[in-house]
């Protein structure tokens, strides 16, 4: 089979329910796994710091949901162009299935870096660099979403949810050094102890399961959510209509 | 090609002096909002010449945007903005025309009304010339992004709200750069470094603006 072949069939709705619904199981139950491995590793086996004590074990959730915030932009400003440049329906319903996530993704790195600033910085929110680009990034999901919510017709706003993400994405890293430079310029760098590289590897490896455990995560939900979404969409077609897990 | 982007910056300053309450009105908003701050925060001449700067620029950027909602409205609610686009020449080119038209309307009063506002907020003599070159090479940029925005949110009944949530974190940039070169220069540093990173933020928005609009445009339309 061509490459274009696999991608025709990837993109017809029926046989991405099909493959969807074969990988969300396993997706989500190794995300179940690692997620166990990961907190254990995290909260149990790693030393704490001896510094922080064992405040810093916040980073294994505030890193990769961090991380993933940035991830799920990118994938969807990807799908965005996918969307402008093949007009491919599954790319929107990819879409908007991502967008929610990202911003959820956004949310938990700023409350959980707050909530560990408030010992370690003695202050809830401090415009650091990285802190308020992480704020604009929630900011740009917040527009993408209310953007896809305020057009009623379907394809309409695909496209437009599209060309805002890609204009958005070649917005961010000129946002994000501007927004360092910004920093650097008002106030000397606060705290920057995780741009040190050297953490020690048996705090390093449960942060690797971890990140693992959010992609898993994310794939999965992201999955149930493009599913559900397309089986919304095509609600009138005779596939679903006849589809075992869908009730008339 | 060039006489229909004259033409299309024609049309829109006569249809403005028609009604110079359009332009004139974001004008008033950006003095009003101005003096509204030191009525907020306080009389002294000292703390209103430190946040002078961002002051400024925040409202430059307020005004610009209240403008910018007007943008293809009209031409979309009557039809010239579906010719715009059956027009042979480039839809970028008459977009640009468009954005154009705006900023000699909406950008440009601002920039020759802004050492007003300097006065006012007891900005450093020195820094006034820096003052006028930020806005002079900033606020294109921000007519020219905020393009964009307008472009997808034409068609919406309730578009206005929604543009300020699409277009003020893209703003973001530009807003850093333009503060900073004024606070800067009042306080008697150099300010070209800045200087430079705004035109070539709006270089960047040149090139490459005129063509998203195009294609926000054709998605509205569609």
């Amino acid at each position: 089979m061509t490459i274009k072949q696999t991608f025709h069939k990837l993109g017809s709705p029926r046989s991405f329910d099909r493959l969807a619904s074969i990988l969300i199981p396993w997706f989500l139950s190794i995300s179940v796994l690692l997620f166990a491995t990961g907190l254990y590793g995290g909260l149990v086996y790693a030393p704490a710091d001896y510094q922080q004590g064992d405040s810093f074990r916040i980073i294994y959730v505030h890193v990769p949901a961090a991380w993933m915030s940035m991830f799920c932009y990118v994938l969807l400003a990807a799908s965005g162009a996918v969307t402008l440049i093949w007009r491919m329906k599954l790319a929107d319903v990819v879409a908007r299935a991502i967008a929610p996530l990202g911003a959820s993704f956004t949310f938990i790195a700023l409350f959980t870096g707050s909530i560990w600033g408030k010992p370690m910085w003695g202050t809830y929110w401090v415009w650091d660099a990285r802190l308020t680009s992480e704020l604009i990034l929630l900011f740009l999901y917040f527009g993408f979403m209310a953007l896809q919510a305020a057009i009623d017709d379907r394809k309409n706003a695909a496209k437009a949810g599209a060309l805002l993400a890609l204009v958005g994405v070649i917005n961010l890293p000129i946002i994000h050094f501007s927004v360092e430079w910004w920093n650097t310029l008002h106030q000397g760098a606060t705290v920057t102890k995780f741009d040190s590289p050297s953490i020690a590897t048996s705090m390093l490896i449960p942060l690797l399961i971890m990140f693992a455990a959010f992609k898993t995560y994310f794939f999965a939900i992201m999955l149930i959510r493009a599913r559900a979404e397309l089986l919304w969409s095509e609600r009138k077609a005779k596939w679903v209509c006849e589809h075992p897990e869908v009730r008339q | 090609m060039w006489k229909h982007f004259t033409i299309v910056v024609g049309r829109d300053l006569r249809i403005a002096f028609r009604n110079p309450g359009d332009f004139l009105n974001p004008l008033m908003f950006f003095v009003i909002i101005t003096c509204l701050f030191p009525l907020g925060i306080g009389s002294s001449p000292q703390q209103l010449a430190e946040v002078a700067p961002g002051i400024v620029w925040v409202t430059a950027l307020l005004s610009t945007l209240l403008g910018l909602e007007g943008l293809f409205k009209q031409d979309f609610e009557d039809g010239s903005l579906e010719q715009l686009c059956l027009a042979p020449t480039p839809l970028s080119l008459l977009a640009f025309g468009k954005i154009t038209a705006h900023w000699l309307i909406y950008g440009l009063p601002i920039v020759i009304m802004s050492p007003l506002i300097g006065v006012l907020l007891h900005l450093d003599s020195q820094a006034f010339v820096t003052l006028v070159l930020s806005l002079l090479l900033g606020t294109p940029s921000l007519s020219l992004i905020g393009a964009i925005g307008v472009g997808l949110t034409a068609g919406l009944r309730r578009g206005g709200v929604l543009l300020t949530l699409l277009i003020l974190p893209l703003y973001i940039p530009i807003l850093i750069f333009g503060a900073s070169a004024i606070q800067s220069a009042a306080l008697g540093f150099d300010a070209t470094g800045q200087l430079y990173i705004l035109s070539s933020l709006l270089v960047l928005s040149l090139i490459t603006t005129p063509f998203a609009t195009a294609a926000a445009i054709r998605i509205t339309i569609n």
